[in-house]
């Protein structure tokens, strides 16, 4: 499925390193000096064996489900596209979808640009005493999304901190059950994305915007640049690897949760806050429709690849 | 004087953004020390602090079973993970052979795609082979999941080690095998624990292979078993939470020890890549 030649489009960390590192040429030269070997397949040999058989063979066995009609018992019946069709014209399954565009929003867009106005902040100071928070920023990566979900359906309940907060400053009208609302409950969950990533994208533009050139900040400077125009001129440019990295990994991120919205509200109230990855979870394990639930996989991985290649187009483009 | 008032502003900003990261942590953690019984209630400092919520989550609640069933696949997972990666990185990151591109782009698959998508048919075919309902039916397919990460991480290490290193070792006429364990290994130490802890992290915290793949509660870990206990409707909050917290610990143990070069590591060798 991804088996491309271009580089690029199959991991985009790995080539704008090369791509962008000054030794570059000295990547290439030790690459011509790998010692040609045959045993390297006897070193490759475990890793590949257990990869292929429970990733790679699932794959392709998702894929080749997914033409079926299948309850998981009996002998399926292939049916050609019909389960694609189905994933099209489902009305659940269309808004699991678009949720899924509004969780890039919220996991993904939303905690780069968070990221980035703290590191245009950042960049024209020394700042000390970064540790601390730095293990702060770092902590909803190592926490298991279980343990968050359930976390936050406290934060949201009736008489939850979140209601605590707004009746503190006045809002007693907004307060409600915010996982139960129709409307709500997504940006809600979505929230609780933002809240999980934006610390590692602070954390990935602060480590960047250190390696800047502090020479191209006084040059800004000489030419009479704002804050504003040193951020787009210096900062923004100087990140670009960073920024590129952060998009890969909180899209993927977003894209495959499952965790956390099966744990909060289980794709309710109603499919309100549904998304593929719990579709794919109720369809071939509650009700038993193995082949739409890998027809729905499929597009998951589709829209994967779409959008890990326009982040790193996104990457190349910009110079 | 604006870059001081510029650096007052900073320390704001991030003071508050390392509170809202706190707050819900801190939430549960006032909940689990409430009497038991009680609701959810908004941040307040308990009046009595009620460990007992702990010990119930411990013994009543089968948290201890829960998480000796993760530790027992952790313990698995991580050292056979971390080999093979170790090896497959070796392979990729010194050695030039026929169709290496190729097979890294194949590697290369695991760690972009998402394997929610893999989930259904893994379960068929577990269950086929009977593996469904034993450890074996998560720890393979961790395994499989961590090594496509990690030989990308090793690969790296190893194409960034000092070639001078290599050609000592060749010019002694050290095996390849000898050069890996002698010469590379012991320079590799501080990329090798970055791997390992976020194989544990990964392992520990996996939900979705857990509730899928494992039916038996006997056998059940612990992020499924909490995950299931909040989808019931009488749900001991006070209970919940602490169970919540008692399989934070490790992890937060494992953050606490390692975390200065693990989130360096991290923020350095993703980018690195």
């Amino acid at each position: 499925m991804v088996t491309t030649t271009d580089e690029a489009r199959v991991h985009p960390a790995t080539t704008r390193a090369k791509r962008r590192d000054p030794a570059a040429g000295d990547s290439r030269r030790r690459r011509g000096g790998l010692e040609p070997s045959r045993v390297a397949y006897l070193y490759l040999l475990p890793a590949l064996a257990v990869y292929a058989a429970f990733v790679l063979l699932p794959l392709l066995h998702t894929v080749w489900l997914s033409f079926f009609d299948w309850n998981g018992i009996t002998v399926g019946t292939w049916t050609g596209l019909e389960n694609y069709v189905e994933v099209l014209r489902d009305e659940d399954l269309r808004a699991a979808f678009v949720h899924s565009l509004a969780f890039l929003g919220f996991t993904c867009a939303l905690p780069v640009a968070l990221g980035l106005v703290l590191a245009a902040l950042l960049s024209r100071h020394e700042i000390r005493g970064l540790a601390f928070f730095r293990s702060v920023l770092f902590l909803p990566q190592v926490i298991a999304m279980v343990v968050v979900g359930v976390a936050w359906r406290w934060m949201y309940a009736d008489d939850g901190a979140v209601n605590q907060l707004l009746r503190l400053v006045g809002l007693d009208g907004v307060t409600r059950a915010w996982l139960g609302d129709f409307d709500l409950a997504l940006p809600a969950v979505g929230l609780v994305g933002t809240w999980v990533m934006y610390g590692l994208c602070m954390l990935l533009f602060l480590s960047g915007a250190q390696k800047i050139d502090r020479s191209l900040y006084e040059a800004a400077r000489m030419d009479g640049a704002g804050p504003v125009r040193e951020f787009f001129a210096v900062t923004l440019p100087g990140l670009r690897q960073e920024v590129t990295v952060a998009l890969t990994i909180t899209a993927i991120y977003a894209l495959r949760n499952f965790d956390l919205v099966y744990v909060t509200t289980n794709g309710g109230p109603g499919n309100a806050s549904t998304v593929p990855a719990v579709e794919i979870y109720r369809l071939a394990f509650r009700e038993s429709e193995v082949g739409l639930a890998c027809a729905v996989a499929v597009v998951l991985m589709a829209i994967t690849f779409v959008a890990l290649l326009l982040i790193t187009r996104l990457g190349r483009d910009r110079t | 004087m604006t870059a001081r008032l510029e650096r007052a502003v900073i320390y704001v900003v991030l003071a508050l953004f390392s509170a809202v990261v706190l707050l819900p942590l801190v939430n549960i953690l006032t909940i689990a020390l409430q009497k038991p019984g009680s609701t959810v209630t908004g941040l307040s400092f308990p009046t009595e602090f009620h460990f007992e919520n702990f010990v119930r989550a411990w013994e009543v609640g089968g948290f201890a079973d829960l998480m000796s069933s993760s530790a027992l696949v952790a313990v698995v997972v991580v050292p056979v993970a971390t080999l093979l990666s170790i090896l497959s990185g070796y392979a990729f990151g010194t050695m030039r052979f026929r169709g290496s591109t190729a097979l890294f782009y194949l590697f290369l698959i695991g760690l972009v795609m998402p394997f929610e998508a893999t989930v259904v048919p893994l379960y068929y075919d577990l269950r086929s082979l009977g593996l469904t309902d034993t450890y074996w039916a998560l720890i393979l397919p961790e395994i499989a999941l961590s090594v496509s990460f990690g030989t990308f991480w090793m690969r790296a290490f190893f194409l960034s080690s000092p070639r001078s290193l290599l050609e000592a070792a060749r010019i002694d006429g050290a095996s390849s095998w000898t050069t890996l364990w002698r010469v590379l290994l012991p320079t590799a130490r501080p990329a090798i624990s970055t791997l390992a802890t976020l194989f544990f992290l990964w392992s520990w915290n996996e939900f979705l292979l857990a509730l899928v793949l494992i039916q038996d509660p006997a056998l059940r870990t612990a992020p499924a078993g909490l995950g299931l206990f909040v989808g019931e409707r009488t749900v001991d909050v006070a209970g919940l939470s602490a169970g919540a917290l008692l399989i934070t610990l490790p992890v937060i143990a494992v953050y606490l020890f390692t975390q200065r070069h693990f989130i360096r590591g991290m923020l350095e060798g993703s980018v690195k890549g």
